[in-house]
């Protein structure tokens, strides 16, 4: 059996190679990094934003339980259902009989990393029930029965012609007729319209996720580019909400920075174009709106993070992606080399929390520990740092190989005195000299074959600096 | 006259000397009593940073006891300075030395943040007639907040034009075990800092971590590449007579 590591390795050595895909990603990443500068020209003070951002998170995670208790009373004194789901079976389970109970047959989704996160769709499909997509990023995806590549722009590694190739392989109906080479993209996205109409008005569900749970009001506030989201709250009969318990903010003024620096973090933008609040099924002095209105409270293991006072601030994430947009290593392996629900650098961080150290410590290790991700955070998660507390958890839970813990002895006894040192680096650069000048270089028979695997074979000098040093007296 | 003890990193020691060389030639230029404690051995970070935080402690015990009677510590590399000044307290957390790390801290700077911040000093006497480009390697630019010191240093050398390359704070993929862990991904970063250097036009690219440079390095010379790397301080080496004389030593090493 492949473990993940051994998985995320052979994608690295596939992907870096995957020109097209990097292209791709860089060239929406120069996109993403000009409106990015632009959006932050609102803010007087964008780092002031961002430490309001973090305060507004510690408290709400700080008071968990008390913002989540007045949430719910809220929304249980409006007719809403509120269902506390530990785990991802839980909340699979409790979408899934309501969805039977009720008798749909097709449910229509906004886009929610956190329905990816439980494997929601799949539990559905099982069921027969139909489940689209509604987000055209996702709906791209979903067509190619890929998970998202990106937690914003799931289709970031596609390029107009690959979803004008796909749109006519799976949409032939929707597409207009003649247009065979057609890839114009209000074309494309006419198409998917006329597609998603369909399931708009055929489904009795509608299934979101939620950027934040308002707890004074009671509401869960969604943010989208599309009106999806509006569409498929209002249409169908019934509305679930999925959503992660430390979503929660305390206060509806919370959002007059946090709507405006989510937007901004995310996709550059001074806002978002549709942000809306619910907090409830349709009143009886209301036109519209569902019947029934559910909100799904998922933990999922964020209680454990929960308790982890180092890391707790990783909860703070609002899943703009902008870490991943920062991370070069998410730009040369992209989305899908992690195999995870989360990449880049908050995947790295969270996955080994949600989904065990042992199996998902190698995306910790995975890092230049380069910082990017950390200084662009709007909510101030120290990324990087905490890649360093995953690996140091993983040294002290003995999840390393044998042969990198007694690396690492040696490496301290040679380490505790100079003589010791200078003698290991003066055998060590004259047997890589000598096998050098037997031209072994770069060869599986070099001694530093896991750096020349790559790079040219360094010209490894015949003196130390210490030795050097010496001779010249210090001068 | 300000008394400087040089850090010379172990990769530095072992791997690229003369880097050490010409960071002791330059602080004397600027006026510093240097002295090499020989006892020194490694900071301590690739144990810390790939998570061995117990073999990486007594090393950095070493390093602290080394180091005990130093003015200033002065080092041609971010990442060691990072590791000293804001891994140590960490690492020591709970232990008597803690404070003995704190102390530290304060007192070993980076090469370049010496100079313009400690000694003052913007203008060295360097001389080097070429273009150079500057990568801002990670740990001296998002750790330590180092961006103009080196910037400013470069200016100020005779004959040198800096020129600013794309993306200039990207990560290389250097990342120390990083960079054989996962060669390939480190070797496609690599490969992007390389293609920017390329399109900028600079004949050089200098930076202030060697470690980044000998990376960099074996990137450009496997694709054949133009762009030769240099170590700050080996450019702030070089005066007007100086630098032809290492000129001159090198067209007669390759002359043999």
């Amino acid at each position: 059996m492949t473990t993940p590591a051994q998985e995320f390795l052979r994608s690295a050595t596939q992907e870096t190679a995957n020109q097209p895909t990097r292209r791709a990603i860089r060239h929406a990443v120069d996109q993403y990094d000009a409106a990015v500068q632009r959006g932050r020209r609102q803010f007087v003070d964008w780092e002031a934003g961002r430490q309001k951002c973090y305060e507004i998170k510690w408290e709400a995670l700080n008071h968990l339980d008390q913002y989540l208790l007045e949430f719910e009373k809220h929304v249980k004194a409006r007719g809403g259902h509120v269902f506390w789901a530990e785990t991802a079976e839980d909340a699979r389970r409790y979408v899934a009989d309501l969805a039977t109970q009720r008798g749909v047959r097709t449910i229509v989704k906004s886009k929610s990393m956190v329905t990816e996160e439980i494997h929601l769709t799949p539990a559905l499909e099982r069921l027969g029930i139909r489940v689209f997509e509604t987000d055209l990023g996702e709906f791209i995806v979903q067509l190619r029965n890929e998970p998202p590549f990106h937690i914003v722009t799931p289709a970031m590694h596609l390029t107009r012609a690959d979803i004008a190739k796909l749109f006519h392989e799976k949409l032939a109906d929707a597409m207009a007729s003649g247009s065979s080479s057609n890839d114009d993209p209000p074309e494309l996205v006419a198409a998917a319209r006329r597609a998603l109409r369909r399931a708009f008005f055929s489904a009795e569900m509608g299934i979101t996720g939620a950027n934040f749970l308002v707890a004074d009001a009671g509401m869960i506030a969604i943010t989208t580019n599309e009106g999806n989201d509006r569409l498929g709250t209002a249409v169908p009969r019934i509305h679930v909400a999925i959503v992660g318990i430390e979503k929660v903010i305390p206060r509806l003024e919370n959002l007059a920075v946090l709507w405006p620096v989510l937007a901004t973090a995310g996709t550059g933008q001074t806002i978002t174009c549709y942000n809306s609040l619910i907090g409830g099924p349709r009143a009886p002095d209301e036109v519209d709106g569902p019947e029934e209105f559910h909100v799904v409270l998922l933990d999922n293991g964020r209680t454990d993070l929960l308790a982890d006072a180092e890391q707790r601030e990783v909860l703070h994430c609002v899943r703009c992606g902008s870490c991943l947009n920062a991370c070069p290593v998410f730009r040369a392996v992209g989305g899908h080399a992690y195999h995870t629900t989360y990449s880049g650098p908050i995947g790295s961080v969270l996955t080994p929390h949600l989904r065990g150290l042992n199996e998902f410590q190698h995306l910790s290790y995975a890092s230049s520990l380069c910082g990017a991700c950390t200084s662009v955070c709007p909510v101030k998660i120290d990324l990087h740092h905490h890649l360093l507390h995953n690996r140091r958890n993983a040294v002290q839970a003995g999840d390393r190989p044998w042969h990198e813990r007694i690396g690492f002895q040696l490496w301290r006894l040679t380490m505790a005195g100079s003589r010791r040192f200078a003698f290991a680096g003066w055998l060590g650069r004259t047997a890589t000299r000598i096998l050098y000048a037997l031209g072994l270089a770069g060869t599986p028979l070099d001694p530093l074959r896991p750096w020349t695997k790559y790079r040219a074979a360094p010209a490894v000098p015949q003196k130390s600096f210490r030795a050097t040093w010496r001779e010249s007296g210090g001068r | 006259m300000q008394k400087v003890s040089l850090f010379i990193p172990c990769f530095v020691d072992q791997l690229t000397p003369a880097v050490g060389m010409d960071v002791a030639r330059v602080l004397r230029r600027i006026g510093c009593e240097i002295d090499f404690p020989e006892a020194q051995t490694c900071c301590g970070q690739p144990a810390f940073n790939t998570g061995y935080w117990d073999d990486a402690r007594p090393v950095a015990e070493h390093f602290l006891r080394v180091f005990r009677t130093a003015e200033a510590v002065v080092c041609p590399s971010g990442s060691c300075t990072t590791m000293v000044r804001n891994f140590y307290p960490e690492l020591l957390a709970g232990t008597p030395l803690v404070d003995e790390a704190k102390s530290m801290g304060s007192r070993v700077f980076e090469f370049s943040e010496f100079l313009v911040k400690v000694a003052g000093v913007t203008d060295v006497g360097a001389h080097f007639p070429h273009r150079v480009a500057f990568h801002d390697a990670c740990h001296g630019l998002r750790e330590l907040h180092i961006k103009q010191e080196p910037r400013e240093l470069l200016r100020h050398v005779r004959g040198l034009e800096l020129v600013e390359m794309a993306r200039s704070e990207e990560c290389c993929g250097f990342g120390g075990t990083f960079a054989t862990k996962f060669g390939m991904i480190s070797a496609a970063m690599g490969e992007t800092k390389a293609g920017n250097a390329e399109a900028s036009s600079a004949e050089y690219l200098v930076s202030t971590d060697p470690s980044c440079l000998l990376h960099i390095d074996g990137i450009l010379r496997r694709r054949d590449s133009g762009v030769r790397t240099i170590h700050l301080a080996s450019i702030l080496a070089r005066t007007e007579v100086a630098g032809e004389r290492v000129e001159s030593a090198s067209r007669a090493r390759s002359a043999e």
